[in-house]
């Protein structure tokens, strides 16, 4: 690295400041910065902030539903309150929720770089998601709106009250900031890598960041125009879904999924990377079949953008087509096997330590195989006919995106948590909220599998008598988990003040990251890293065995 | 590249720099073609069930209009190309005035699409929700599905162009200021790929809006 000397005297001055988080203590220096550690901290904040709004929604959604006849009152305001809480999770916290966080924080450090490759467009996202968030929030709370977060016209553009088009321009224009954090990364990992770090010897999370940005930036714009043409037909009460004139109500749903599949995989894919991290982490042990788990994530990203049709079995698509899809949907569950059987792998024969990340991952792993194996159920045609529209769907969905992804984020806001902090919390209520999050998941999950295959239809107020037992359970399992997701809140805060200092590398992991200072200095490393070898080079099983013995 | 120019503490040099602001603005534009494309895709579709409504729609353009704005557009893009030849020279105030020139042209596009060729269409009855929509009979509805996407997109295009403006206006200011040299003119090159970007968009929509409908 070429660095002049006045830049490594401004440079060393930095560093010698401390961390990044006491590199200037105003609100200023938190709103305007350009660091891209504290941006992460700004998300973090504002996603746990919908992450809650979202959990709120969906508490009172499983409250309705502990009677037959509905609890709420209305089934109007049970619509709403569904389709706040999926707008509110998928758009403002599942699709940016690891990203923006755990990426931010990450990519860089990762590279062995400074910062990303345009850091004042990253703060410029941050503005926009939040902006974003609140025309949505508002446009939920003031009038609400019965959709569903699918949108589907005619009911959207025709006959639903409410505030469509206002919640559609802030997902709109929160879409702008997902679509810069994508060209943020993909630059970054492009041009920012340090001396020595080739792509093969980048580690997972990179990849799996870099194949999620490639989504973030081809798929989002999609959704923006097709939220837009949404719009203008709302507004003027004409447009190009309606069958009146010519239009096609069809095509709104192959404009929607052709994002909002895709969309799924910006949901699980950075989950992929975090529990990529740390499975070799606290196995100790090099991961197994690397090109292979790089390359699923590569191939996933692809096919993710060709099996969108599988939304639409039974809204009067061609059999053929339907076919087709299918088959597609069944070619994106290779690679996702391929990495469940490599993070076996990477356990097998590996020392492993049971500490709260790797409980998170482990949980992440049962989770998104059934949530993956169940997919494969409703990606079969005729199964869906019987399955689509019920709770079953509900359940996989929420196995994948739950389940899956929100277990990967908790797994990695531990695992980072002391360098992000510089702080450990406390070892052991970690495990027991990792261990109540899994149980009270799968109490409230399960039952709805059971409950959909018997034909129990989702985004309905009231049900049939003989579904209250499998309900009650559903709601009571809920209730367990709300408790879980308000563990790690108490005690990561609680950490933040009291908990013990944070050694660089607290866990013996590998990787550039856990090199320098936990928290890092504002400049990341004062002196650019050079990369020498692969990413997960711990010693081999063989030898630690002797070691210890 | 001369070692003087500031640049972020996480490049080796500025010339390095200015090389990874070029493939951002690449990587954004390959978001607008995903942006773009499947309302172009869409139109195409939509086409195909209506052609008689969508052809009675097109001949409804005005096609003079369309392709005054075609050369005006084109004419723009060359002379911003020629100022980035100029500034690559280190010749700045050649470069400015190819800038005012491209804006001025920039804005005679705006001002014949939204000053003269909109007014012109509401006033004929072609805004698709006319209560009484200048083409009647069995072709009404594909002619107005047509002019549904005639106004989307030209407005869409039109936000890019003020965007567009807006940066060359930027440009001229730190032009002018003595920003820009040989050696540094990163943002006079990014501005040029978008602006030439948006040139494109017109010359998909053209053909599309005034010559498809009037065919044999």
């Amino acid at each position: 690295m070429s660095t002049t000397p006045a830049d490594s005297v401004r440079i060393s001055a930095r560093a010698a400041a401390g961390s990044y988080l006491t590199d200037g203590v105003t609100l200023r220096s938190w709103l305007l910065t350009t660091d891209h550690k504290r941006i992460a901290l700004l998300y973090l904040g504002s996603i746990t902030v919908f992450f809650f709004i979202g959990g709120v929604a969906a508490a009172l959604v499983r409250l309705n539903l502990v009677v037959p006849q509905g609890l709420l009152g209305s089934a109007e305001s049970y619509n709403r309150l569904f389709t706040l809480h999926g707008v509110i999770m998928v758009w403002f916290f599942l699709v940016p929720a690891v990203p923006v966080t755990l990426g931010n924080f990450l990519v860089p450090l990762m590279l062995g770089a400074r910062d990303l490759a345009f850091p004042r467009l990253n703060l410029f996202t941050w503005y926009l998601f939040i902006a974003g968030g609140a025309i949505t929030l508002w446009a939920l709370f003031v009038g609400g709106i019965d959709t569903g977060w699918t949108f589907y016209t005619p009911l959207s553009t025709m006959y639903s009250k409410g505030h469509v088009v206002m919640a559609a321009v802030g997902i709109f224009i929160s879409g702008f900031a997902s679509i810069a954090t994508g060209v943020n990364f993909i630059v970054s990992i492009h041009r920012l890598r340090a001396p020595g770090l080739s792509w093969y010897r980048m580690p997972v999370f990179l990849w799996s960041i870099y194949s999620v940005s490639v989504l973030l930036v081809l798929a989002t714009p999609v959704l923006a125009i097709t939220l837009l043409l949404l719009a203008a037909e709302r507004l003027f009460h004409i447009g190009v879904f309606d069958p009146a004139i010519g239009g096609d109500p069809l095509l709104f749903q192959h404009l929607f999924w052709f994002y909002s599949h895709p969309a799924v995989y910006i949901m699980i894919l950075p989950g992929f990377g975090v529990v990529s991290e740390i499975i070799p982490t606290f196995s100790s042990k090099s991961l197994f079949g690397y090109k292979f788990i790089v390359w699923a994530s590569i191939s996933i990203a692809v096919i993710s953008f060709f099996v969108w049709g599988h939304h639409m079995f039974v809204a009067g698509t061609s059999v053929y087509s339907a076919v087709l899809f299918s088959i597609l949907s069944y070619l994106v569950a290779v690679p996702s096997a391929i990495k469940v059987f490599n993070w076996l792998g990477t356990m097998h024969k590996g020392f492993i330590r049971f500490d709260a990340p790797m409980l998170y991952a482990l949980g992440f792993i049962g989770l998104f195989t059934i949530g993956g194996l169940t997919g494969l159920w409703v990606a079969a045609l005729a199964a869906d006919v019987h399955l689509t529209q019920t709770f079953f769907v509900v359940a996989h969905f929420h196995y994948i995106m739950v389940g899956g992804m929100v277990s990967a984020f908790f797994g990695g806001l531990h695992f980072w948590w002391p360098k992000i902090t510089g702080r450990m919390y406390p070892e052991m209520w970690a495990r027991i909220a990792a261990l109540v999050m899994f149980i009270g998941f799968n109490f409230t999950f399960f039952p709805q599998f059971i409950l959909g295959y018997l034909g129990m239809p989702r985004r309905s107020f009231s049900y049939l008598p003989e579904f209250q037992v499998l309900n009650v359970f559903s709601s009571a399992g809920a209730s367990i988990l709300a408790a879980a997701y308000l563990l790690p809140l108490a005690y990561l805060t609680w950490s933040l003040f009291h908990g013990e200092r944070a050694p660089a590398n607290p866990w013996g992991a590998t990787g550039l990251e856990w090199q320098t200072a936990s928290p890092p200095p504002t400049v990341n490393f004062v002196e650019t890293p050079v990369v020498t070898c692969g990413p997960y080079a711990y010693p081999p099983p063989e030898t630690v065995h002797q070691r210890n013995v | 590249m001369s070692s003087t120019v500031a640049h972020g503490f996480q490049y080796e040099s500025a010339s390095y720099q200015a090389q990874t602001a070029i493939a951002g603005m690449w990587l954004f534009l390959a978001s607008e073609v995903m942006f773009f494309g499947p309302l172009i895709l869409t139109w195409i579709f939509s086409r195909h069930w209506n052609p008689v409504g969508f052809d009675a729609g097109g001949r409804e353009t005005d096609l003079s209009i369309g392709t005054l704005n075609t050369f005006v557009i084109v004419t723009s893009s060359c002379l911003y190309a020629l100022g980035v030849q100029f500034i690559r020279q280190g010749n700045v105030r050649w470069m400015i005035l190819c800038c005012s020139a491209t804006l001025v042209l920039g804005l005679v596009f705006l001002a014949l699409k939204f000053g003269v060729e909109w007014p012109e269409d509401i006033a004929h009855h072609l805004f698709p929700t006319a209560a009484h929509f200048k083409i009647t009979g069995s072709t009404e509805g594909g002619a107005r599905l047509f002019f549904i996407f005639y106004f989307v997109a030209t407005a869409l295009h039109g936000v890019h162009m003020v965007v567009g403006i807006g940066l060359l206006l930027w440009l001229i200011r730190r032009a002018g200021r003595g920003d820009f040299s040989s050696g540094y003119h990163t943002p006079v090159i990014v501005v040029g790929i978008y602006w030439s970007f948006v040139d494109v968009v017109w010359l998909t929509l053209y053909p599309l809006i005034y010559l498809i409908g009037r065919g044999p």
